[in-house]
Parts: C-alpha cells; sequence; structure tokens
C-alpha cells in the first residue's frame, strides 16, 4: 500500500533500524527514561554536559519504529546543542521532523523522547505532552 | 433468530449460520475486518433496538414511580437480572449485582469484602497472567492491610504452573484470584478444579470472567466460586454495565460499597438501614438502558447457543494459527488451540506490534496492539508488547485471510 510506504518513510524506517547514538554513557551529568504507560514503551537518555552543552547524548529503549526513530533523529539534533536552546524543542518540532501524519494514538509514541527529555533536563511535568 | 441463527441436527453440534449472525450487526457493513472482540464485542441490532426502544418508547427512572412507564422500565431491568441468573446458573436473584465492567466488580470486592476480611499478613494468591483489573485492586489492599500477595506462574506453553498453585494452598490464602481465560494467552483455566482445591485449603475464591463467560460459558453453583464478575460490553452488550456474581450468604455479611439512593431501606440523620440485597450494592440510578441491553445480549447469546460459539471459535483459532505460524519470523503465545479460546497474541521479529497494527489498520483489520493491559504478564513473556487477533461468533476465514495478506505487507515495508 502506497499510504504505508509513505507514512513509514524511508528514514524513520532507517532510524529504526540502523537508531544513532544507541546505547549508555558512563558517568553521564544527566540520566533519565520515560515509559508510554499505554504500550509499555521506552525510551531512556543519557546525557554528558560541558559549560551547558550537550557534548554528548545516547539514546536505549524498546519500542516501535515511531517511538525509537524520533528517539534517534532527537539525539542527532541534540548533539552540540546548547541545554538552553534544546529547552525550546516543541512537538511541533519533533512532529515537522518525522513529517508525517501521526494519529492521536500514536501521538505518545512519537513524543515519548521529548518527553524523557523535558523531564530528565528541566524536570518539567511534561503537561505539554499530556494534553491531546 | 432463535433458530435461525445456528443449524444442525438434532444432537449433532450445531454450527453457527455466521452470514446471518453478521446481518444482525451494523457495524459490519463498514466493510472493516475486526479481529479485537476480546477488547470490545460488536452489539447486534437486537441489543441496539432494546436500548432504543427504552429511550423512546418507556424511558423513566425504575424502583421509585408509580406510573406505568417506569413500571415497565423496572420490569425490563428485572428482568436482565433473571436472564444473568439463569445464563451462569445462580442459585438467586440476590446473588446478581449491576456493576459498570468487572473493574468495578472486582474493586467491589475488594473494598467491601476485602477490608471487613483481610488482615495484614493474610495471603492472597494471584496469577501472572491477570489483566491489571484482576491485580491493581489487590495490590490496593495489600498496601492498605499489609496482606502479601503472591502469584501463580505460567509454563512455556503459557498455562498455570499447578504445582505452584497447590504448594500456594498450602500457606493457607484467605484469597484466591484467577482468570477464567486469559485475555492474552487465550488460556482456558480449570476453574472447577481450582476452586476445589482453594475451597478446600479454606480461601474465598474470585474469577476474573471478562474472557469466560461468552466464549466458554460458566456454571458458578456448579462450580461453587464465591464472586464471579464480566463485563456487558465483551459480550455483546453496550459499555457501561457489568456483573458481580457472589454468593449469598457473603453478600449478606457484606458492607455496602458506595452509598446513595437505592441501596437503603430507611434513612434517617444518625443513621440508615441497607436495603435488601442487591439493591445494597447498586447506589444510585443505574446504566438502565444498557442493562436493558445486556439482557438483550444474553437472549442472543443463548439463542445462538455457546456450545456452537465455542465450536465456530475453535474452527477459526486453529485455522488462524495454522496460517500465522507459516509467516517467518512470528511467534504465538500461549496454549495449542484446543486448549485455549479465541485468542492469539504474536509478535513479528523487527517489526513491533504497534507498527503491525498501524499498517492492518490501513488494510481495515483491526486488532489489539500493546501489553493487553497485562504487564506482569508482558514482563513475563519477555516482550513489551504483544499483537492480539480475537475471534468471536461472527468472526469470519475471510478476516483471517486479510490479518495475514496485512501482516505480509508490514513484513515487504519492513523488510
Amino acid at each position: 500500500m502506497t499510504a504505508d510506504d509513505q507514512f513509514y518513510r524511508e528514514f524513520i524506517l532507517d532510524h529504526y533500524k540502523n537508531p544513532r547514538n544507541f546505547g549508555r554513557i558512563e558517568d553521564a551529568d544527566i540520566s533519565h527514561e520515560e515509559y508510554n504507560p499505554l504500550c509499555g514503551d521506552m525510551v531512556g537518555m543519557d546525557f554528558r554536559v560541558a559549560d551547558g552543552v550537550i557534548e554528548d547524548v545516547r539514546f536505549r529503549g524498546r519500542g516501535c519504529a515511531i517511538s525509537q526513530a524520533s528517539a534517534s533523529l532527537m539525539t542527532e539534533r541534540l548533539k552540540g546543542m546548547s541545554l538552553e536552546d534544546a529547552r525550546q524543542i516543541s512537538r511541533n518540532d519533533v512532529l515537522d521532523e518525522l513529517g508525517i501524519e501521526i494519529s492521536p494514538a500514536r501521538l505518545k509514541c512519537a513524543l515519548l523522547t521529548l518527553k524523557v527529555l523535558k523531564v530528565g533536563a528541566y524536570g518539567l511535568a511534561g503537561e505539554e505532552e499530556d494534553d491531546e | 433468530m432463535s433458530t435461525s441463527r445456528s443449524r444442525g441436527a438434532p444432537g449433532a453440534p450445531a454450527t453457527l449460520d455466521v452470514e446471518a449472525i453478521r446481518s444482525d450487526f451494523p457495524f459490519f457493513e463498514s466493510g472493516i475486518a475486526y479481529l479485537d472482540s476480546a477488547n470490545t464485542s460488536q452489539r447486534p441490532r437486537q441489543v441496539l433496538d432494546a436500548m432504543m426502544e427504552y429511550f423512546t418508547r418507556y424511558n423513566s427512572n425504575i424502583h421509585r414511580s408509580v406510573y406505568r412507564t417506569s413500571m415497565e422500565a423496572t420490569e425490563h431491568y428485572d428482568a436482565t437480572r433473571r436472564k444473568v441468573r439463569e445464563f451462569i446458573n445462580a442459585r438467586s436473584l440476590k446473588e446478581i449485582v449491576f456493576t459498570r465492567n468487572v473493574t468495578d466488580a472486582i474493586n467491589l470486592v475488594a473494598h467491601s469484602w476485602g477490608r471487613a476480611n483481610v488482615r495484614a499478613g493474610d495471603l492472597i494468591v494471584l496469577t501472572v497472567m491477570e489483566h491489571h483489573s484482576n491485580l491493581v485492586p489487590w495490590q490496593m489492599l495489600a498496601e492498605e492491610t499489609g496482606a502479601r500477595l503472591e502469584f501463580v506462574d505460567i509454563d512455556d506453553a503459557g498455562e498455570l504452573r499447578l504445582d505452584q498453585f497447590h504448594a500456594l494452598l498450602e500457606q493457607g490464602p484467605r484469597l484466591v484470584a484467577f482468570a477464567h481465560v486469559s485475555n492474552t494467552l487465550g488460556t482456558i483455566n480449570p476453574y472447577r478444579e481450582l476452586t476445589a482445591a482453594a475451597h478446600a485449603a479454606g480461601a474465598v475464591v474470585l474469577i476474573d470472567g471478562a474472557q469466560g463467560v461468552q466464549h466458554i460459558g460458566v456454571d458458578v453453583h456448579e462450580a461453587g466460586c464465591d464472586f464471579y464478575g464480566f463485563t456487558g460490553h465483551k459480550v455483546l452488550a453496550p459499555t457501561g454495565v457489568g456483573v458481580l456474581y457472589g454468593r449469598r450468604d457473603l453478600l449478606e455479611a457484606m458492607p455496602p460499597f458506595l452509598g446513595g439512593g437505592d441501596m437503603i431501606k430507611a434513612v434517617f440523620l444518625d443513621h440508615t438501614e441497607y436495603a435488601e440485597l442487591p439493591q445494597k450494592f447498586e447506589a444510585g440510578t443505574p446504566a438502565i438502558a444498557e442493562v436493558i441491553g445486556l439482557g438483550a445480549a444474553i437472549d442472543y447469546l443463548r439463542a445462538v447457543g455457546l456450545d456452537a460459539i465455542r465450536a465456530h471459535e475453535l474452527e477459526l483459532t486453529e485455522y488462524a494459527m495454522e496460517a500465522l505460524g507459516e509467516i517467518d519470523g512470528l511467534r504465538m503465545f500461549g496454549p495449542p488451540a484446543a486448549r485455549r479460546a479465541g485468542v492469539v497474541a504474536f509478535d513479528i521479529a523487527g517489526i513491533h506490534p504497534h507498527d503491525l497494527a498501524t499498517i492492518l489498520d490501513r488494510h481495515d483489520v483491526c486488532i489489539r496492539a500493546g501489553h493487553n493491559c497485562a504487564m506482569p504478564l508482558m514482563h513475563r513473556l519477555d516482550v513489551a508488547a504483544t499483537a492480539r487477533a480475537s475471534f468471536f461468533l461472527y468472526t469470519t476465514r475471510e478476516e483471517i485471510d486479510r490479518l495475514v495478506a496485512g501482516l505480509h505487507d508490514a513484513k515487504r515495508i519492513f523488510a
């Protein structure tokens, strides 16, 4: 079905099958994981931070193509970014980057990594993620 | 519809006229292959009509007014209680309590019976295959009372470890609670034997019948279980209505769960005399239309016949397991078809169940993907989630073929 081919775009499948920055950081400055209570998917992230800049970031997790690809994409975006700038990343930024129509049922998959970042790095409760 | 939906010579097992059955369910006009009945069932016109008739012809509250439509509403509401009693073979109408669903039924027992009977150090025996609805209420009770929980494990086939079950009984549990049928593995637990053994050990027995009553059937009198709960929306009835069966002497001795209207005999400023069973446990105006719908659903199931439904589902389960077994990388969980209800949970190497369900949705095939409200079982199976197809009296082989075709497409996309 062409609709599925568009939904599971090549770069999403690529990030799912070949996740970037996958693994742990020893002695990470920030380490946090979150679960999707609806399906049990998990994403955890480790950050090494120096002078307010994310020097290294790695993620671990298990879940669907959408949740894991979105984590992989996020690590690429975050590397070298200041914590200040990373704080501004919004749910629309994440959804724009995925570039596909996400149904309400799958929104939590797509935004799980953003929740890890917001809660882990800034202690935000993630109201933004919970309002759909 | 009493004879037209199943056929067969007297004495021979009836076979279902699935096309005639499907014509009773408006949903199927959508062309969607619906393989998620363990989640919620579809509802036949007979159920919808019974509810619509209440809303349009005799919509009134029950148990309190003297005009005719109110009496008629009361009559239909009470008729469902008689139908439930016959359906599960309870001795008395006083043993049938209407709840919102099975979660509500189990919480009623955990609060009312549990608080009055469970003490610090008491043992509650559950199983690792429980739905959260038959797990979390007991965790809450244990936290409150200091009781402890033990869980019977499953073997590699997804069936209860009876050796563990009997070993735990030797510790003299207060309560043993288990699913009639596992919502994920489909495992049919031997509820009569488990109940007899638990009783011999002095325990009270609660059975979560959410996946059992409509596929396998139950005889609560013969089984002798103390509590049995089921939920309307999985048995062709609407959401918002469930049933708690409770042994009469236990219910009599239990304090009320919720207080309010309908559950009282007399109220004074300083005290209340509670109503007789079952009203004691039915505070507030109930889901009248939904209860009436449940009555029509039970009529429907009984007219088709649970034996014929079971035979049909078994045939479909064998067909599905054979077809799914031919897909490379697909792994199924649970016992062989003959020992399970019409539920098949599986996963495919390299494709998360959510992605399977999304692709199947684009093929107009509905399945459940996720932890099936049984996260401890997912941990036990060492999976994050499963995909689950489930069948009912209206399911066809063609729907299973569409599932298989959709799975092949998912494999193509993820190849």
